[in-house]
């Protein structure tokens, strides 16, 4: 007859004791996790509160975000960053809902998001149009000369074979012209189709998208819609060409806030945008891509640069 | 109109057959894709699978390989290759993308199908004096044709559904009004591109399908046919046999 040895009670009954004291403990404890951080002490003005700034899950927006973060810690504020948030789908309704701050985003993609084919297309009349569209409780602050917008590029050897300064300059270039850019370009309403009634300049589309500076470089394209800030313009290697009838939609760096504490936080991040230019935003981005610098230093930095911290 | 009357309306739409991104053209582009990609795949997959199931050696390798190429995400891969081979070379990025993909299905519908002999054929064939080869092309191709055509069959159905990430790399096909469409946030076109992919998908599914029934062949189709009649005719003998 065989005898098997039994689970060993003692040591199970003191695990499963100490099991149910924690158990017990945590339930006695008042702490919600899950509670969202609630701001009413917001009203108070600084000294301690609380802000969230978040960024789109965009290099860089993140520096901007950082550079705002900053700033609001040397104010006084708590900052709590929530950065790499995602897509506008995603976003949005946190920021309608109160659940972030502060928010960098672009005037004219922002707008072409809230109501689908706008017609401004100049800075002022897209800032404009965008105080309108934005939903309530949230605000619009003074937006920067810094722009993330598309453009007509070209390399800058190209233009120089050509003469080109202007779109209008394209349609004088022999031989066909193919215009490389994200899928969505082909049908916006300052895309190829529209260049052509505008300028009079007949380009074929290619959906080029994350290769576009690649094809460009390589021959494959000889128009290319890169975002004004990237950082290839830091290297003179290619020149967006001048858009005098303002057929591009302009997309300029503007703060996104929530309604309560918009006027608060203005006297800080006002500056800000004042001494952000596109020149500027394009050295940050290159400080990112080209130098490898952490997105931390490039914002302390260039803060202090601008004797803002 | 809820979304899919509305996917369906931009699909029926004429201005969907004007333009370089044409309904037509774009099919084209998916089919295209995904005929150059399995026919590659089959070049090297089934002679592979073949020697496999008839020598029976190497068995192990082919499915560790097999196993480990469906692993591979092929959205990163094609990323990866596009980046690495450069932007003038992106067709042939794609098609070593989908080759990957293809090659387990095909594979292993090959190997499996000549194995799935019964032994007892082979050995007969053997017995009267077939040489090798005459036993892979008369006996084991035939009898495992039904499951390297389901192979294919599998094979055809995963690429046509991965073809769809080639319009993210300016190659078109049928992926082009989702991946244009999302930014766009316009989920008509969106919805009618999935459509028609699965639309396209189910097609050649059922004719892969009937394509397998006909690879049956003949011999084995009247054996099965008559199976049931011999089991009940031996049934009924049993029965009447006075043996307890």
């Amino acid at each position: 007859m065989s005898v098997s040895r039994p689970v060993a009670r003692r040591p199970l009954l003191a695990v499963g004791a100490a099991l149910a004291a924690s158990l017990a403990l945590a339930a006695c404890s008042n702490d919600n996790p899950l509670e969202q951080p609630s701001d009413d002490d917001a009203t108070s003005g600084s000294g301690g509160e609380t802000l969230v700034v978040g960024s789109q899950a965009y290099y860089s927006n993140e520096i901007i975000a950082e550079i705002y973060a900053q700033a609001l810690e040397n104010a006084g504020y708590d900052v709590d960053r929530q950065f790499s948030i995602g897509q506008r789908d995603a976003y949005m309704p946190e920021i309608v809902s109160g659940a972030i701050d502060l928010f960098p985003e672009y005037t004219g993609n922002l707008l072409e998001f809230l109501e689908p084919e706008p017609t401004a297309t100049s800075p002022e009349d897209v800032y404009a149009a965008l105080q309108e569209a934005l939903p309530e409780g949230l605000a619009a602050l003074a937006m920067a000369e810094a722009t993330d917008q598309d453009t007509y590029t070209v390399l800058a050897s190209f233009a120089e074979e050509n003469g080109l300064t202007t779109i209008a300059d394209l349609a004088d270039v022999e031989g066909p012209l193919t215009i490389g850019a994200a899928p969505e370009f082909e049908q916006r309403p300052y895309g190829p189709a529209a260049a052509a009634e505008v300028y009079g300049v007949d380009l074929e589309f290619s959906a080029t998208g994350p290769t576009t500076l690649e094809a460009l470089q390589a021959g494959e394209i000889q128009v290319a819609d890169i975002y004004s800030a990237d950082p290839a313009f830091d290297t003179g290697e290619i020149v967006a060409l001048e858009d005098p009838e303002n057929l591009i939609l302009s997309s300029n760096v503007v703060p996104i806030a929530s309604a309560d504490v918009a006027e608060d936080i203005a006297a800080v991040i006002d500056p800000i945008s004042a001494a952000l230019t596109t020149e500027e935003l394009v050295g940050l981005n290159a400080q990112s891509t080209v130098e490898q610098r952490s997105t931390a230093d490039i914002a302390s930095e260039w803060l202090e640069a601008n004797g803002l911290l | 109109m809820n979304l899919f009357g509305e996917a369906i309306a931009w699909l029926t739409d004429p201005a969907r057959l004007e333009g370089s991104y044409a309904l037509p053209t774009l099919l084209a582009q998916h089919v295209g894709y995904t005929v150059v990609s399995v026919l590659v795949a089959a070049v090297i997959a089934i002679p592979a699978g073949w020697l496999i199931g008839h020598t029976g050696r190497g068995r192990e390798v082919a499915v560790a390989i097999a196993g480990a190429a469906r692993a591979v995400p092929s959205f990163g891969l094609l990323v990866l290759l596009v980046l690495l081979l450069g932007v003038l070379r992106i067709p042939e990025a794609a098609v070593v993308t989908f080759v990957l993909l293809a090659i387990p299905s095909l594979l292993a519908g090959a190997y499996t199908g000549i194995e799935a002999i019964d032994r007892a054929v082979v050995d007969a064939a053997r017995a009267m004096g077939m040489t090798e080869r005459q036993i892979f092309w008369r006996v084991e191709l035939p009898l495992g044709l039904p499951l390297l055509v389901g192979g294919i069959r599998s094979a055809v159905l995963q690429v046509i559904a991965t073809v769809t990430i080639a319009a993210y790399v300016n190659l078109g096909g049928l992926g082009w009004p989702i991946i244009q469409g999302i930014p766009l946030r316009r989920f008509d076109q969106v919805l009618g591109g999935a459509l028609l992919v699965a639309a396209l998908a189910l097609v050649v599914d059922l004719l892969l399908a009937l394509a397998q029934r006909a690879a049956v062949p003949a011999g084995v189709r009247v054996h099965r046919a008559t199976r049931p009649a011999r089991r009940a005719a031996a049934r009924s003998e049993a029965a009447a046999s006075p043996s307890a």
